[in-house]
This record gives C-alpha cells, structure tokens and sequence, in this order.
C-alpha cells in the first residue's frame, strides 16, 4: 500500500518534471487568455491600451452581435471566402498532385518548386500580389491589355465586387502546394499491384481513378479540407495587407471585424464576443480534424 | 497524347508557382522608368540592384536601416523561440512519447496549436503591458511559445517514438535514469527530428504577423514582417523597394522550405503551419 502511494507519487513528481514547462506556457498564453477573452465578452469593457469600464452586461454583446449587420456581414465574407478558395485550392492541388505523381522530365524540380509558394511568408505573397494587381503599373492590367482582354487598366482590389476573389486567387496560390504535395504522398502509398490488376481487368482511366487511387487518397484528402477550412475561417493577414477590409468593408472577414473592435474602435467587449464566436467555428472543425488524425492513425 | 497532356499540364503549374516570385525578383531589380512605363516593357532595360543596398544601408543621419533592425529582430523571436520551444517540447514530448496515455496529449496540442490568435491577443496584450514586455522581441519570442511548443512537441514525439525502447532499457543497465535516456540515447537518436522540429518553428516564427502587428510598435521590436507590411500602408510609393524587401524576407523561409523537402508532410499534418 504504502509503496504503491509512493510509486504514484514519483510518477506525479516526474510527470511534473517533464510536461511542467509546456503545461505551464500554455496555462499562460493560451489557456489563461482564452478564459479572460470569454470572460471580456459578457462585459461592455472598452480597450485603450488598458481595459475599461469592465461592467457585466450578461450575453448583451452576443445579443447585439447576433443582429448586427456588420457582423453579418463579415460572416458572409468569411463563408464566401472559405467556400472559394478552399474548393479551388483542394481541385487544383488533387490535379497537380496527380500530375507530379506520373513520370515526366523536370518532375523532381517541379516537386521542388512547389515549395516556394508554401513557405514565402504570408505577407510577402499578399504585397506581390497587391502589385500584380495594381490599379496604375501592375502586371496583371499590363498582360490582359497587350492580350486584347481589357481596354484599359481596371482597379482589380478597389472593386467591391471583384476585391474578396483577387485576394481568394493570392491565396489559393499561396495554398495549393499543401493540398498537392499532401496528394502526392498518398499516392506514393497505392500499391502498383492494384493498378496492375485494375489494368488487367480492362479498368480505364477514369475507372482506375475511382475504384483504386480515390479510396487510397480520401482519408489526406478530408484532412487537407478540414486543414484548409480551419486556416481560412481565421483569415487575417493576406486581408490586412491587400485591401485592409475595403473597398466598403466588401473584404472585412469576422477576424477583420475583432481587430477594428478590439483595437480601434474601444469595443473590447463585442470585439472579444466575435472572437469567440470565430474560436467556437474554429474548435467544431477541430474536432472534425482530431477524428480524420485518430483514424489516419490506426 | 497523353504525354502531351502530361507536359502541358507541367509546364503551366511550373508558370502559376513560378510567374509571381519572377515577377517579384524583376520589380526589385528595375529602374523606375521601366516599372512605371504604360505599356509595360516584360524586362528591364537595364539592372538597378541599388534598392538592395538603400535597403540595407544606415540612412543619411547613419542611424542602421529599419529593415536591418527588423530582420535582426526577427532572428532573435525565431531562435529565441526555437531554442525555448525546444526544451520544453523536447520534455515533454519524451515524457509522452513512453506513457501509455500519450496520444490524448498529443491531440490536444494540434487543437491547442489551431485555436484562433484573435481570440488570444487582448489577453497577451494586457500581459505584455504588465510585465514591460511589450516593444520587445523577447516578450514577443515567449508569445510565440503558444504555438511553436504544441507544434514541436507533436514532431519531436513522432520522433522520439522511433527510438527502439530497447535501448531505454540498455541505458537503464548502464545505470542512466529517464532523464539520462533522453539526453544520452535519444536526442543523438532523434536529431534528424529535431533538426526538423527546429526548422519548422524557425519558419513558423519568421512568417508570423499578427502578434507581431499588435505587440510591436517601433523599429526597435519590430519584426520583418511588420516591417515590410509598413512599406505598404496607404498607396506604394516605389514598387521596386517593396518588391526588394519582399525578395529579402522571402530567401530565408523558402531555402528552410527546400531543406524541409522531405520531412514536409508529416509536418504538415500536424498543423499546417500557417495561421
């Protein structure tokens, strides 16, 4: 008895030693600030550097966001956001996967390539895109002009209309790579036995395709999709950088909408309740994604 | 014809991956004549590599350039969180690499490793205020604790769980304790993982821009992103000394991309990196 107490309580000591540090960092900066941002939100605090007028107002903020035309809004520019580039990024990245999955000259440096996309800063790639599309000198005016496509020079993001799919485009350049190589390592899994006896039994292309690589390829496939929803819900930066949420809010995404109440308009209280809005979306999906892991796993 | 098919296919994905980053390269090397001339020349007259130089050059009262700054700035977050990340990471990843309830932990990294910055920030903020940490790159390489050690303790567990438990028990005869294991048998063991570990939070540090943009606010602490994001604000005034900027922030995390390679997708699942 005694020695069994003793026992669990060295476990517990070393359990302590070696997951105290990481327990600890994100007790601080994830955990903690996830239970204050939550506690924020029932409040009407405003934010200036320091929190004010922290007076509890109950789910005030979640009422008003709930009929908010801004919010609205963004939510919708959010979803249309998501449902384009996401859908655009997992076609283009399952053809290039397949693609790079035959045999060609130059294959390895295309592989290679592919990278380049990937990991050139975020920022980076929205300012070369915010050039390409330059209302004055951009190349993308310049290209569709000398093509005969345009009759002159057009203002690619100031467009309301256009302005959240210019910036979809940068980020499905920027994206599909992932979605690619995640295609190509799964099918460097499918045995050659199967296509061989796919073949043989006179399958076609277009057969093969379905009755052998899409089963193969599926489970990376969901993944990749959760993975690319989860980061797109959040969307910020490539925003921030090409349009700032204009021209007329036509590209202001929830994450948008957190920032300017939160640290520009003093309304920490809502801004902090659309974050948590955007935190409850983000954990559904997660969760989504912990299943796809477990069961990739075994 | 389906070779044709094939090469076409190529040659077209080659020019949308590469057309951008060209285009990016050819702005930071023309003359200001020829970036502003409608209709466009596709090359530059001639090659004007002085952006590069004024970029990181000091300016006229011999103070360093910004740009400089914010580069060093952003070396010391991403190896100061690395190296921090790295040890608590490494801990506890060995730790649930040889418990039985390890993959639990392990899922709650990648949702703790997922949840949205925003939802963090104001929180950070007010900590950061607190402690005197705001306006520095050291406060900011602890903020980005909260992402790199869930990150590196689901690669670094990978890792350790491909070193034969076998040899935890020759190390054992020879007298070394759990700890001793670790440092003797199973970092040596694990390193082309934890090189891996490493080059993905130094990436994952460099690309950063949220905490970044809210938790630094002069040149001191700035980091590149920030810094080359200022360039920007409002309409751009010399698209050649953006596009160099961009070219210089660019070649660290993409020649870390090409040493990645390899070890890209496993990394990739646990995360995604960007975010």
């Amino acid at each position: 008895m005694t020695a069994g107490v003793l026992l669990l309580r060295r476990d517990a000591g070393r359990a302590a030693f070696y997951l105290g540090p990481t327990i600890l960092i994100l007790a601080v900066a994830v955990g903690g600030p996830l239970v204050f941002t939550l506690g924020i939100s029932f409040t009407s605090a405003s934010f200036l550097g320091t929190l004010k007028d922290l007076s509890f107002v109950g789910l005030g903020n979640y009422v008003e966001i709930a009929g908010s035309p801004q919010f609205q809004r963004a939510f919708f520019v959010t979803l249309k956001f998501v449902a384009f580039t996401v859908a655009v990024e997992m076609l283009l990245g399952l053809g290039a996967g397949l693609l790079l999955a035959e045999q060609f000259p130059g294959r390895t440096l295309l592989r290679v390539l592919l990278v380049i996309p990937w990991a050139i800063p975020t920022v980076v790639s929205a300012i070369t895109w915010r050039l390409i599309y330059a209302p004055d000198f951009g190349v993308l005016n310049a290209l569709l002009q000398q093509l005969g496509l345009i009759d002159e020079y057009r203002s690619w993001l100031g467009d309301p209309l256009l302005a959240l799919y210019a910036i979809g485009i940068a980020d499905i350049w920027k994206n599909f790579p992932i979605v690619a190589l995640i295609v190509l390592a799964a099918l460097q899994t499918v045995p050659q036995e199967l296509y061989d006896a796919a073949y043989v039994d006179g399958a076609g292309v277009f057969h093969r395709f379905k009755a052998v690589t899409f089963p193969h390829i599926l489970g990376p496939l969901m993944v990749a999709l959760v993975l690319r929803t989860i980061d797109t819900v959040k969307v910020f930066d490539i925003i921030w950088v090409m349009t700032r949420g204009g021209p007329f809010s036509s590209t202001k995404s929830m994450s948008m909408l957190v920032y300017e109440r939160t640290f520009s308009n003093l309304e920490a209280g809502s801004g902090s309740a659309i974050s948590f809005i955007i935190t409850l979306i983000c954990i559904a999906f997660i969760v989504v994604y912990v299943r796809l892991l477990r069961r990739q796993g075994s | 014809m389906r070779r044709a098919i094939i090469l076409t296919s190529a040659i077209l994905l080659a020019t949308i991956v590469l057309a951008p980053v060209v285009w990016l390269a050819i702005l930071s090397v023309s003359s200001t004549t020829d970036i502003y001339t409608v209709p466009l020349h596709w090359l530059p007259a001639e090659f004007d590599l002085s952006r590069y130089g004024r970029l990181l050059s000091p300016d006229q009262s011999g103070h360093t350039s910004p740009f400089l700054l914010a580069l060093r700035n952003s070396l010391i977050v991403g190896v100061g969180g690395t190296a921090l990340a790295l040890m608590a990471a490494g801990l506890a990843a060995w730790h649930i690499s040889r418990s039985h309830k390890g993959e639990g932990f392990v899922h709650a990294m990648v949702a703790t490793y997922m949840l949205p910055q925003t939802v963090m920030a104001l929180p950070i903020y007010v900590m950061l205020s607190a402690t005197g940490l705001l306006n520095n790159p050291v406060g900011l390489a602890l903020v980005y604790l909260g992402f790199l050690v869930p990150f590196t303790t689901w690669l670094l567990k990978t890792g350790f769980d491909g070193v034969p438990r076998e040899l935890d028990d020759a190390g054992r005869v020879d007298g070394l304790g759990r700890f001793g294991v670790l440092i003797r048998i199973a970092i040596p063991l694990a390193r082309a993982s934890i090189a891996t570990a490493a080059l993905f939070a130094l990436l994952m540090a460099w690309d950063e821009f949220f905490y970044a943009l809210l938790f630094t606010s002069n040149a001191a602490a700035k980091t590149v992103t920030v810094a080359i994001v200022d360039f920007t604000s409002g309409r751009i005034s010399d698209y050649g000394l953006v596009a160099a900027a961009g070219v210089v922030a660019a070649v660290p995390p993409v020649a870390i991309g090409f040493l990645l390679q390899k070890n890209l997708i496993s990394g990739l699942m646990a995360g995604g990196v960007k975010g």
